[in-house]
């Protein structure tokens, strides 16, 4: 078989991007995905929020690709119906030392060109935010800080790759990379994939895949994040994204609507040694519930819908580990801890000028198809609620998940996208089946016996991808 | 947009909706329309294989199956019109829903509502217990569809969390399913079933299958990355721990109502039962809008959840003769260690209460107790208990509402 190409290892929002950025030009591109879905790894299991770089540290390459990301994705995101809000963000200080700090943090958004970042009175967060507890100080407003759906965002990348000729390899962990006149061989349980270009897009082992190609320069460190969400019914508690003062270490616990329509308690920040202890811990469950107390206490009066951990792919260093190999051939975009979701767009379009440079020849293609992404958010209008689509297909009338009011007919439509989900977890990312608040008591019987039986026919793939 | 007018709307086909159908279908009031998400029509009973329903409403003892189904072919021969496939999405105006089916988008008005969309157990994130998220988590109720639904094996070794009446039958839906019960694990120091239910606990789980109960225990922790390996057990009160090894998870219990229809209607949540607040009448705070069956309060039997339905049913019919909203309700107020009392609001100078009596329960064992009533510093009502225990509902008749006067809260407390 003739060699790709590119090859892009890790299947989540950074690889995703880099294959739909590679997929607009005339060359040969394979995605490899260890697991049995795109955007199953750290890609979705994030606080969803759709940064504008206000806080990142000045002049660092996280900086600049969050600042490109952001307009990238505001054309990006309403083109493609991601679900997002553009609630903005209220930072809040709740004792004098983080009061003091708060010029500062507008001076640095300033600097990181998120001009609109301004001071708010006490008064002011009241009035915006009615129901946090009474004994803020004062805090900043962020208008441009968003939230987003962090399950459709790799799936449009990656539905529109594949739609533009990438090639998608799923299950296939790459275990070893050798070299062979000129050409890459990527292999593991999943097969062998050649190619003349790699981009390590690995996350958490991004280290692994960077030591492959004999570099020992950064290492990376798990960082747990667990999130507590709460019942939608919650929903009118919280009105922006609320943001604490940041610390050195981590951005802090944040209190935040979701696009689904819940709000979320989260994350807390932890370095382990496990990369797949993607659990839960009574300490992290304990320190957010005294957190959210601290913060809107009424919010914990309601139903917990569900509880979460991601692992950010923290290194030694604060920046992204970024670095071009041209006589290698290889590009490593490693150690994207803690903004990948809002760098995405960004990275992929630098990681596409760095490869130009090493030598790939990109030459844009004469058409690019776009996907039209299911509406999966809470805000606009979803299928259940359209006389046009049930009237086109009944089964849009057919509600399946009761809490989330997924139709039989979105769940057929996802079993068709261009990239079918491969298992009932991949399912649940595309449609929001089983994720509502009974988790799965009514519906996940239901939801099991339409993927098993849906699942066999094998319509058309990438059929039900244009709305 | 389809406009549909009809007298009366229930929201659910449960055991609490169709009752209550039937009964004012039978007392000519008119057109009653029952709505049901689900695709079949019988609510949790469809589900439920065992025998053990019907008997204080029909005489007569069914499966839950048969029950369903005898309750939805009388309502239907009463002249009573069931869509399944039916969800009621929002509210459109006072007295009027939006639903969706197949058939597209409806808007449905009435002159009476009654909301009877059952309860659900809390799941594993509800009851914040950390750990992996695997396959092989269970509620009873998807347990249930999964086995009795669709007839699929679940696992091999099952741990159960809880030990109340839905824990045992939950001992049976996993012997169903092929799947062995290690042992049922509780947070009390007993399990919850009483008498007259007892010889049913021990037939589940020490005669017929000698299933351990480990009591004063939680499960602290899940294992697993894709399957579930493993659960810790805790001791509450040691807080010593152990593990496991198992494939299946059953959480039973834990009930919530289903109260998100009645939250989106500004309806008053009582903040003991998480229901609808109702008074004896089964009033709601929102005119027009009645409320029975598990969504009041979660999980009673059945047949208990039937006859609220016709209870509802004759309040119903006096709202469609003569209208009229009470305008002054005293609160009943639930104290420690009560967990809730039902109705949570009365009418002065009313007695009338579904089944003419009240409904509470408890949060902890109680030995030897005295329920007192009192308004103001007025003793309105006594009674003593020998013996009272978490997850069961105990009743007090309520003759002496009657004294109840306009104005502070009546309060149940236990000494
Ligand atoms: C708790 C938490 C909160 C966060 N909040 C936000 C936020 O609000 N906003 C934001 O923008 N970002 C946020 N982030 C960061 C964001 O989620 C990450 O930066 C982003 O998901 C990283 O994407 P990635 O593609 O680099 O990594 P991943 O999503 O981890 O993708 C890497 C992929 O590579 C695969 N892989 C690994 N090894 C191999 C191999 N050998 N062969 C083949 N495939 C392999 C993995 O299976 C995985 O799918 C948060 C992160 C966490 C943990
Ligand atoms: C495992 C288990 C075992 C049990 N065993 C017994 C037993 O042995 N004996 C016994 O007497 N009882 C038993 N019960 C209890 C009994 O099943 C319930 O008490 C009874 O079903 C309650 O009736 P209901 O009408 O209040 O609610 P449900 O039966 O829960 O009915 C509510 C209905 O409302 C519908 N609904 C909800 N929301 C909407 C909406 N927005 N739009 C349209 N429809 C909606 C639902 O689909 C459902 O059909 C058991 C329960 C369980 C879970």
């Amino acid at each position: 078989m003739e060699p790709y190409d590119l090859a892009v290892v890790g299947g989540g929002v950074v690889g995703c991007a880099v294959a739909r950025e590679a997929s607009k030009y005339e060359l040969s591109c394979a995605l490899l995905e260890a697991k049995a879905d795109v955007g199953a790894g750290t890609s979705k299991a994030n606080t969803a929020i759709w940064h504008t770089g206000f806080d990142a540290k000045t002049g660092t390459l996280e900086q600049r690709l969050l600042a490109r990301s952001y307009m990238l994705l505001l054309d990006y995101v309403p083109d493609r119906g991601i679900p997002h809000e553009k609630t903005g963000a209220v930072l809040i200080a709740w004792n004098e030392d983080q009061l003091a700090s708060l010029e500062g943090i507008v001076e640095k958004a300033h600097a990181n060109g998120v001009a609109d970042v301004r001071l708010l009175s006490v008064e002011e967060v009241y009035e915006l935010e009615p129901h946090v507890n009474r004994d803020a100080l004062g805090g900043v407003m962020v208008p441009g800080e968003s939230i987003i759906c962090p399950f459709t965002v790799p799936l449009s990348y990656a539905y529109e790759a594949v739609m533009n000729g990438a090639r998608l390899y799923r299950e296939f962990p790459v275990g070893k990379i050798e070299e062979d006149g000129g050409v890459h061989v990527l292999s593991g349980p999943g097969g062998e994939v050649k190619a003349r270009f790699v981009v390590n897009a690995a996350g958490l082992n991004s280290d692994v895949i960077d030591g492959m190609f004999g570099f020992d320069r950064f290492h990376v460190t798990p960082r747990r994040g667990e999130l507590i969400v709460f019942d939608k019914l919650s929903r009118p508690l919280v009105n922006h994204v609320l943001l604490p003062v940041p610390t050195e270490r981590t951005k802090g616990v944040l209190v935040s609507p979701t696009v689904f329509g819940n709000i979320m308690v989260g994350p807390t920040a932890e370095d382990l040694e496990d990369k797949e202890a993607t659990c839960t811990s009574k300490a992290g469950l304990e320190y957010l519930w005294a957190k959210g107390e601290a913060i809107v206490s009424k919010l914990m009066k309601e139903e917990v819908t569900c509880t979460y951990a991601g692992l950010r792919a923290a290194t030694e260093f604060k920046d992204y580990q970024v670095f071009s190999h041209p006589e290698k051939r290889y590009l490593c975009l490693g150690g994207i801890r803690s903004t990948g979701l809002s760098a995405s767009l960004g990275i992929a379009e630098y990681a596409m000028e760095l490869l130009a440079e090493a030598g790939l020849s990109l030459e844009e293609k004469k058409e690019f198809r776009k996907v039209r992404m299911p509406y999966i958010g809470q805000k606009e209008k979803r299928p259940y609620q359209s006389e046009e689509k049930i009237r086109e297909d009944p089964d849009f009338g057919r509600v399946v998940c009761h809490c989330e009011r997924v139709t039989l007919g979105e769940i057929r439509r996802a079993l068709r996208s261009p990239v079918p989900p491969g298992t009932l977890e991949g399912l649940k990312r595309r449609t929001r089946c089983m994720q509502g608040r009974c988790q799965g008591f009514y519906c996940s019987a239901d939801v099991a016996h339409v993927f098993q039986t849906e699942a066999q026919k094998e319509d058309h793939p990438g059929e039900a991808s244009h709305e | 947009m389809n406009e549909r007018k009809t007298d009366v709307l229930v929201v659910g086909a449960g055991p609490a909706g169709l009752s209550c159908a039937l009964e004012l279908a039978r007392a000519g009031a008119g057109e009653i329309l029952v709505l049901d998400r689900e695709k079949k029509p019988g609510g949790v009973p469809r589900l439920c294989k065992h025998q053990g329903f019907g008997i204080r409403d029909l005489h007569r003892v069914y499966s839950g199956p048969g029950y369903a189904e005898t309750l939805l072919k009388k309502a239907l021969a009463a002249g009573v019109q069931v869509l399944a496939e039916t969800t009621v999405t929002e509210w459109a105006g006072e007295k009027r829903v939006f639903v969706t089916s197949p058939r597209g988008i409806e808007a449905v008005s009435a002159r009476a509502i009654l909301l009877a969309t059952g309860c659900r157990e809390r799941p594993r994130s509800a009851r914040l217990i950390p750990g992996y998220r695997p396959q092989g988590i269970f509620n009873t109720g998807s347990l249930q569809d999964f086995v009795h639904g669709y007839g699929k094996k679940v696992g091999t070794r099952a741990v159960i969390a809880g030990a109340e009446l839905v824990s045992y039958s939950a001992i049976h839906t996993l012997e169903k399913g092929g799947c062995r019960v290690l042992l049922m694990a509780t947070e009390f120091e007993r399990d919850q079933v009483y008498f007259p239910y007892t010889p049913y606990k021990w037939w589940s789980a020490r005669l017929h299958l000698g299933i351990p109960l480990v009591t004063n225990t939680r499960i602290s922790n899940i294992f697993g990355k894709d399957r579930l390996s493993a659960v810790e057990l805790e001791n509450v009160k040691t807080g010593e721990t152990r593990r496991v090894d198992c494939d299946t998870l059953v959480l039973t219990g834990d009930w919530i109502p289903d109260h998100e229809f009645s939250r989106l209607g500004g309806l008053e949540i009582d903040q003991g039962t998480l229901g609808p607040a109702v008074d004896g009448f089964l009033r709601t705070s929102r005119e027009g809008v009645f409320a029975a069956g598990n969504l009041l309060r979660g999980a009673e039997p059945g047949d208990a959840a039937a006859l609220e339905g016709r209870h509802a049913a004759s309040s119903i019919a006096a709202y469609l003769e003569k209208g009229g909203w009470p305008k002054e309700r005293v609160k009943v107020l639930a104290r420690d260690p009560l967990l809730w009392v039902l109705p949570n609001f009365l009418e002065p100078g009313s007695h009338v209460l579904p089944r003419g009596r009240f409904l509470f329960r408890v949060k902890e064992f109680v030995r030897g107790g005295r329920l007192s009533v009192t308004q103001g510093g007025k003793a309105l009502f006594e009674k003593r208990f020998s013996f009272l225990g978490p997850n069961d509902s105990r009743s007090v008749g309520g003759s002496w509402a009657r004294d109840v006067r306009p104005g502070e809260a009546v309060s149940f407390s236990l000494e």
